[in-house]
């Protein structure tokens, strides 16, 4: 049996079920999901976008599912305590795939801004969900989406209204928490209007040493003019799979920044679909990993320039320690029309052992003539004469590993415009570099 | 303080010190010189640990201690100090953060605590008047995008923060205008005390103009095969090192 029948069955199955626990919005897409999910499959190992990710593997064993949306047992405000200073956020948690509504944060938003459920705004402003959910992410784009919209009962949702600037970050916490092998289907839903400015960092944690198998669909919608920061802090366990598929439409002169950290995971494909649709957009597309034992990540990315006058820039840095692997593809495409398009694309990696694996590959497909693109990609490891002109003034040579190590991934951290979470990052960093990091330090939930 | 006993060491397999005897005590300076290739910056390599090269003969004592079995940074923390001939670049590691960290494993290893942020901080100030070195290139990352000048400053400038018992200058003055020459040697006889000493390697006189060395030796084929006062660099200036050639028949 393929692995997409298991999940194809389960929906006939329970589709009442999965309905009945989500809302009007989520629910419509479905039916086209499924003769998406059908006609397209999981993607092949092999095939040329999921060369080093074996999708239809991961997604073989028969997870347990929550699609009656039965309360986790965790309060998460018990659990969790992250100290990032300086960094007053406006916190907000999904436990598994369902947002956490049992307490709210003690914040007061601008007027007209939402942040929360994704099933709750859907039903109460159904007009808004129902223009943006799935817009972006198609599920006839690949059996990934397909699959999450099919399954897909609830997640977060942040919208701001036209001119409206969040002077605080908000925060959304998920929490993987479950006593049996679980898979979650999460969303989220982010609406800039035009002229709007937030930030959202959202940190990924697993509490539980059972398997996770997470699929998440996050759609990012930046009108014109609008500002977004999306930081996604990856620090699961060995024993989550995570499948993540974000996607970004941006209209004219809106600025978005997308910045994935990998600090601790099991398996991680993350696919970024970025479309520039409107003139003088800008879009930065950056992230690091730290890798050790089998740890696995697979970075996809597709940038598209339909029109002219915007710049993108990607910056991926990963540190491979052990046998962990990790893979990057990158594409890069410039339609006929996006002339004076300046689109850059930096892929460097650091192996630190000889176990370690690093699969490259960048793609430019360029079709405008007035274009300034640029590709590079190095693997290598980490410069033995800066080594020993460190060890020669006394530093000893691990101490001097981790400091080239942390100096490596710098110019990530230097993309956060945060200046509380940038320094919280760079301790964050330096701790996993020194074997000191599980979690968040001052964060209990993955104790 | 130092003692070097037939040292003969090799790169690749090629030996380049093929016997070199040598001894350093407090207060003393000597300097080395010698035509290209002759085995100075090899003889600066071995005494600091360099991996690239093996010794494959002989021994060195510093301060009583083999040196050859301890590692690079224990030899920086006994004492041992190399201004590198070719300063090394570290993007993305600042001067506050390298120089702090060689700071307090020189401190751990004398059994002193870390230094506190506010001392650390005059303590570099204090350092880094000694070779003129700008504040905005402490706060940069260690020695990229410095001037050759700068590079060289900033070694003299290291070389203050850790107080070395010996300190090793190789071509210390190679690429420097005479302006940053001076700064340099300044800042070389300012750190200079009677409980320390130092080798320098050089190809000129000009630089022992300002760092007056008690003996002068000269490296050729990876053998002293002159040793005499300050008067030997003088002579060599003018001279070369062609009547060293035939003096030794070639």
């Amino acid at each position: 049996m393929k692995a997409e029948q298991q999940y194809m069955d389960l929906f006939s199955q329970y589709e009442d079920v999965i309905r009945h626990y989500s809302s009007e919005v989520l629910n419509a897409p479905r039916t086209q999901a499924l003769a998406d999910l059908e006609r397209l499959g999981f993607p092949t190992a092999g095939s040329e976008d999921y060369q080093y990710t074996d999708i239809s593997q991961l997604l073989a064993p028969n997870y347990g599912l929550n699609l009656k949306r039965l309360i986790i047992p965790v309060n998460p405000y018990d659990v969790f305590r992250c100290d990032v200073p300086n960094l007053n956020t406006a916190l907000y948690f999904v436990v598994n795939d369902s947002f956490y509504d049992q307490v709210q944060p003690k914040v007061t938003l601008p007027e007209g801004v939402y942040a929360g459920g994704l099933k709750e705004f859907s039903e109460k402003y159904p007009s808004v969900a129902a223009t943006y959910y799935g817009k972006a992410a198609t599920s006839g784009r690949d059996g990934i989406i397909a699959l999450n919209t099919l399954l897909a009962q609830d997640g977060f949702v942040l919208y701001v209204p036209e001119g409206v600037v969040l002077d605080r970050p908000i925060q959304l916490v998920n929490i993987f928490r479950s006593d049996v092998d679980t898979m979650t289907n999460r969303r989220i839903l982010i609406i800039m209007e035009p002229r709007s400015e937030a930030k959202l960092l959202v940190c990924d944690h697993s509490i539980d040493d059972v398997k996770f198998l997470a699929t998440e669909v996050v759609e990012i919608f930046a009108g014109e003019g609008a500002f977004f920061d999306y930081y996604d802090l990856e620090e699961s366990t060995e024993s989550t799979t995570r499948i993540s598929s974000l996607h970004v439409k941006q209209a004219a002169s809106s600025n978005v920044l997308i910045n994935g950290i990998t600090l601790n995971n099991g398996l991680t494909r993350n696919n970024y679909y970025i479309d520039l649709e409107g003139e003088h957009a800008e879009a930065t597309l950056c992230g690091m990993s730290v890798l050790d034992r089998e740890q696995h990540l697979d970075i996809y990315s597709y940038v598209t320039h339909a029109v002219p006058a915007c710049t993108s820039t990607e910056l991926f840095k990963n540190v491979l320690n052990d046998r962990s692997t990790g893979a990057f593809s990158g594409r890069i495409l410039v339609k006929q029309d996006a002339q004076k398009t300046a689109a850059y694309q930096t892929n460097r990696n650091l192996l630190a052992t000889h176990e370690a694996r690093m699969y490259s590959k960048p793609q430019l497909e360029i079709y405008a003539d007035d274009v300034k693109c640029s590709h590079g990609m190095t693997t290598g490891q980490l410069d033995e004469t800066a080594l020993f002109y460190m060890q020669s003034r006394g530093i000893p040579k691990e101490e001097a590993r981790m400091m080239l190590s942390v100096a490596f991934t710098a110019d990530v951290l230097s993309y956060v415009r945060l200046d509380g979470l940038k320094e919280r990052l760079q301790i964050l960093v330096e701790k996993r570099f020194r074997g000191e990091l599980a979690q968040c330090a001052g964060c209990q939930v993955c104790r | 303080m130092l003692e070097i006993k037939n040292l003969h060491a090799s790169v690749n397999g090629k030996e380049i010190l093929k016997g070199i005897n040598l001894s350093v005590r407090a207060e003393e300076v000597h300097a080395i010189m010698g035509p290209n290739g002759s085995g100075k910056s090899t003889l600066s390599s071995v005494l600091v640990g360099n991996p690239a090269f093996e010794v494959t003969e002989g021994e060195i004592l510093f301060e009583g201690k083999n040196l050859l079995e301890l590692s690079p940074e224990d030899r920086s923390r006994e004492g041992l100090f190399l201004s590198f001939q070719y300063p090394v670049e570290i993007p993305g590691v600042s001067m506050v953060n390298f120089m702090r960290a060689a700071l307090n494993e020189h401190r751990k290893y004398k059994g002193l605590p870390a230094v506190s942020a506010t001392d650390f901080l005059k303590l570099m100030r204090e350092k880094r008047a000694i070779v003129e070195l700008d504040n905005k290139l402490a706060s940069r990352s260690v020695n990229e995008g410095f001037s050759g000048g700068e590079k060289k400053r900033n070694e003299i400038f290291q070389m203050a923060m850790l107080e070395p018992k010996l300190a090793i200058l190789d071509e210390t003055d190679s690429g420097l205008d005479i302006d940053a020459l001076r700064i340099v040697a300044n800042g070389v006889n300012q750190l200079r005390t009677p409980e320390n000493a130092a080798i320098v390697i050089t190809h000129y006189q000009r630089l022992l103009d300002y760092i007056k060395p008690n003996v002068v030796y000269v490296l050729y084929k990876g053998r002293i095969v002159k040793t005499a006062g300050p008067e030997l660099a003088l002579e060599l200036e003018e001279k070369g090192y062609d009547w060293i050639r035939e003096e030794m028949g070639e």
